[in-house]
């Protein structure tokens, strides 16, 4: 036998640093193609034709994109707040008090749109929709807003129910001994303290809103385009590197929120 | 019975069961207390016992299932804790870590609605009364633990209140810091005259501090009484035990003494029991003599150091094992080596009697 090391180590198995390599191309290559693309001066999305902003400039001024783009900000930011609002109140009454009966059964039922498959729940809000703009002939873009803030409600809930478990149920009841009314501990205390995972939620949800495609492609209506469809569209016919661009800004946009969203949960001193 | 004269709070007859059914728990079993006004009162025992328990009920974080709470002679059984003039020092202490120190303590004041210039004037009162006013802004995280664990009683007193709840305040700071923290909390008790609930199960903190202790265990509260009092007449084997160390023999009782299975006598004052009972003697009223010079005679089995005390372990001619708590002389060596036949006296008054 050949003499090894006392102390097992993941990082001194052979062809540990190649694989770790390989992994990050994969995942980073594309992405880092997309960008350099997105600058291209050229017409085409794989033959370089020197370094320009043309195509974010064409981009910027595309009345569909700017359309696109300020839908998907409005759905995004609805769905957000809707969502968070219903996750705040969802984790309050899963976390704020001891464990009861059924408990795992409620967190299933909350988390139910990362379990059923989007395409399924996609068809189904499709045929419900349907169903209600014949009833009621009610059009417009409440049907996504709507949509989108029920599968964003588990993005929003898991980091709020995340901070809240890392609370001492103590601080309320001491507060409730030094005379705070319920509303008043909820105002003061429990409210400020929950502050981080609220914003850090209430990010993720927006993300994942501005982010889908598959439910929306199947709610939207005609004229309701959000920026991921419109590009999904574009793909369709002639591919330009302003598909590059417009993808370049939205993952800078998602980057900078996912930045912030992890510096809010990291633990606190 | 005027309201002056009410205990500052009394409980009558609390039962608190937890669960139901066979799982069911009984953490109270009909425990009746009153404590008196500006009273430092220790509820002692071991964990589980129910000391937490009846604190949280005065409180008001429980509620009992059965029996009453009163504050001055007042039923606040059905009050929530926002509507008792009680405060409480949390085992943890609790303190809103997004606030600062002032505003921790001036917290109690604001949800009383007091005015901002009464409240930050009472927040630098009770800050120069715990010695913090240099750190009024810094946040609770930022202090060590005994400055928390000052703040947490600032916070608590700021509102006056009526009687002052105390959870183990002590058990997460190191010996030296929580003897400091005891005399000052001795302090803070006779400066503001407040009615003080301490609850621990550190016999030797609840006999120091204390005024008078409630011995508890197991939902029951076994003997109310001074310090001196429940350490030198303990109702029973568990008060006995559980207050200091002591040494049972089992002895039966006949006219004018006590006899050990050995057939040696012991005399006690007072003999009102016959039959087999258990004798309870404090390791520090076992005087270790010669072996001729009368008493029982024993063995020594081992004898150790404490600095200044040195333990004697002994064993009976009835096999029964002592120990006696000897002052370290100043060579150190008390000059009992294991083996050593001596004999055993019992300091006069010191045997106390107690059911089998």
């Amino acid at each position: 036998m050949s003499m090894r090391p006392k102390t097992f180590s993941v990082t001194a198995l052979p062809g540990f640093t190649g694989i770790a390599i390989a992994v990050f191309v994969m995942l980073y290559l594309p992405i880092v193609t997309l960008v350099f693309y997105s600058f291209n001066g050229g017409s085409s999305i794989a033959v370089w034709g020197g370094f320009s902003l043309r195509w974010y400039e064409v981009a910027w001024n595309n009345d569909e994109v700017q359309a696109a783009a300020f839908r998907s900000v409005v759905i995004a930011a609805s769905a957000a707040f809707i969502a968070t609002t219903v996750a705040t109140m969802a984790a309050l009454g899963t976390t704020r008090r001891g464990r009861f009966r059924g408990q795992t059964f409620i967190y299933v039922m909350i988390n139910q749109p990362l379990m059923v498959p989007e395409i399924v729940t996609a068809v189904a809000l499709l045929i419900f929709f349907a169903a209600i703009k014949v009833a009621t002939g009610i059009q417009g873009l409440g049907y996504l807003i709507l949509a989108h803030a029920a599968f964003c409600v588990p993005f929003a809930y898991l980091p709020i129910r995340a901070r809240l478990e890392g609370m001492d149920l103590s601080l309320e009841i001491a507060a409730a001994d030094l005379y705070a009314s319920p509303w008043a501990t909820f105002r003061r205390v429990t409210l400020p303290l929950m502050a981080p995972g609220i914003v850090a939620g209430a990010m993720l949800a927006f993300v994942i809103s501005l982010d889908d495609v598959i439910i929306t492609e199947f709610v939207k209506s005609a004229g309701q385009d959000t920026l991921p469809t419109y590009m999904l569209g574009q793909l369709r016919r002639a591919v330009t590197p302003e598909v590059n661009a417009i993808s370049t800004m939205l993952l800078a946009v998602t980057v900078l929120l996912l930045t912030a969203f992890f510096l809010l949960t990291k633990k606190r001193g | 019975m005027g309201v002056s004269e009410a205990p500052a709070v009394e409980a009558r007859h609390a039962v608190r069961i937890y669960g139901a059914g066979e799982t069911a728990v009984c953490a109270l079993d009909d425990v009746s207390v009153a404590v008196r006004r500006g009273e430092f009162f220790t509820l002692l025992g071991p964990s589980g016992c129910g000391k937490t328990t009846l604190l949280r009920c005065i409180a008001g974080f429980e509620a009992p299932s059965a029996g009453a709470i009163l504050l001055s002679g007042r039923d606040i059984t059905a009050d929530p804790p926002n509507k008792r003039p009680v405060n409480t020092v949390f085992q943890s202490y609790a303190l809103f870590p997004h606030l600062s120190v002032a505003e921790n303590i001036g917290f109690g004041l604001e949800m009383q609605g007091k005015s901002r210039r009464e409240t930050s004037g009472k927040v630098e009162e009770m800050l120069a009364l715990v010695q913090l006013a240099a750190f009024a802004d810094r946040k609770p995280q930022q202090l060590s633990g005994g400055q928390q664990q000052r703040v947490a009683l600032a916070r608590a007193l700021a509102p006056e209140p009526e009687v002052l709840l105390l959870d183990e305040p002590l058990s997460a700071l190191d010996l030296k810091l929580r003897k400091e923290m005891q005399s000052e909390l001795k302090r803070l008790q006779t400066e503001t005259g407040i009615t003080f609930v301490f609850v621990t199960h550190d016999q030797e903190e609840a006999l120091t501090m204390s005024d008078r202790v409630g011995v508890m265990s197991a939902g029951r509260l076994l003997q109310v009484g001074a310090p001196r009092e429940i350490y030198n007449h303990p109702v029973n084997r568990f008060v006995a035990d559980f207050i200091g160390e002591t040494n049972f023999l089992t002895a039966r009782a006949e006219a004018g003494g006590f006899v050990l299975a050995s057939g040696e006598r012991v005399e006690a004052p007072d003999q009102v029991r016959g039959g087999e009972v258990t004798l309870a003697v404090r390791p520090e009223q076992v005087r270790v003599g010669a072996a001729g010079a009368g008493g029982l005679q024993a063995v020594v089995t081992e004898t150790v150091y404490f600095g200044t005390d040195t333990h004697c372990h002994l064993r009976l001619a009835d096999g029964t094992a002592l120990v006696a708590r000897l002052q370290s002389p100043p060579s150190g060596d008390v000059g009992l080596t294991p083996g050593a036949e001596v004999g055993v006296q019992f300091a006069p008054g010191a045997v106390q009697v107690l059911e089998a």
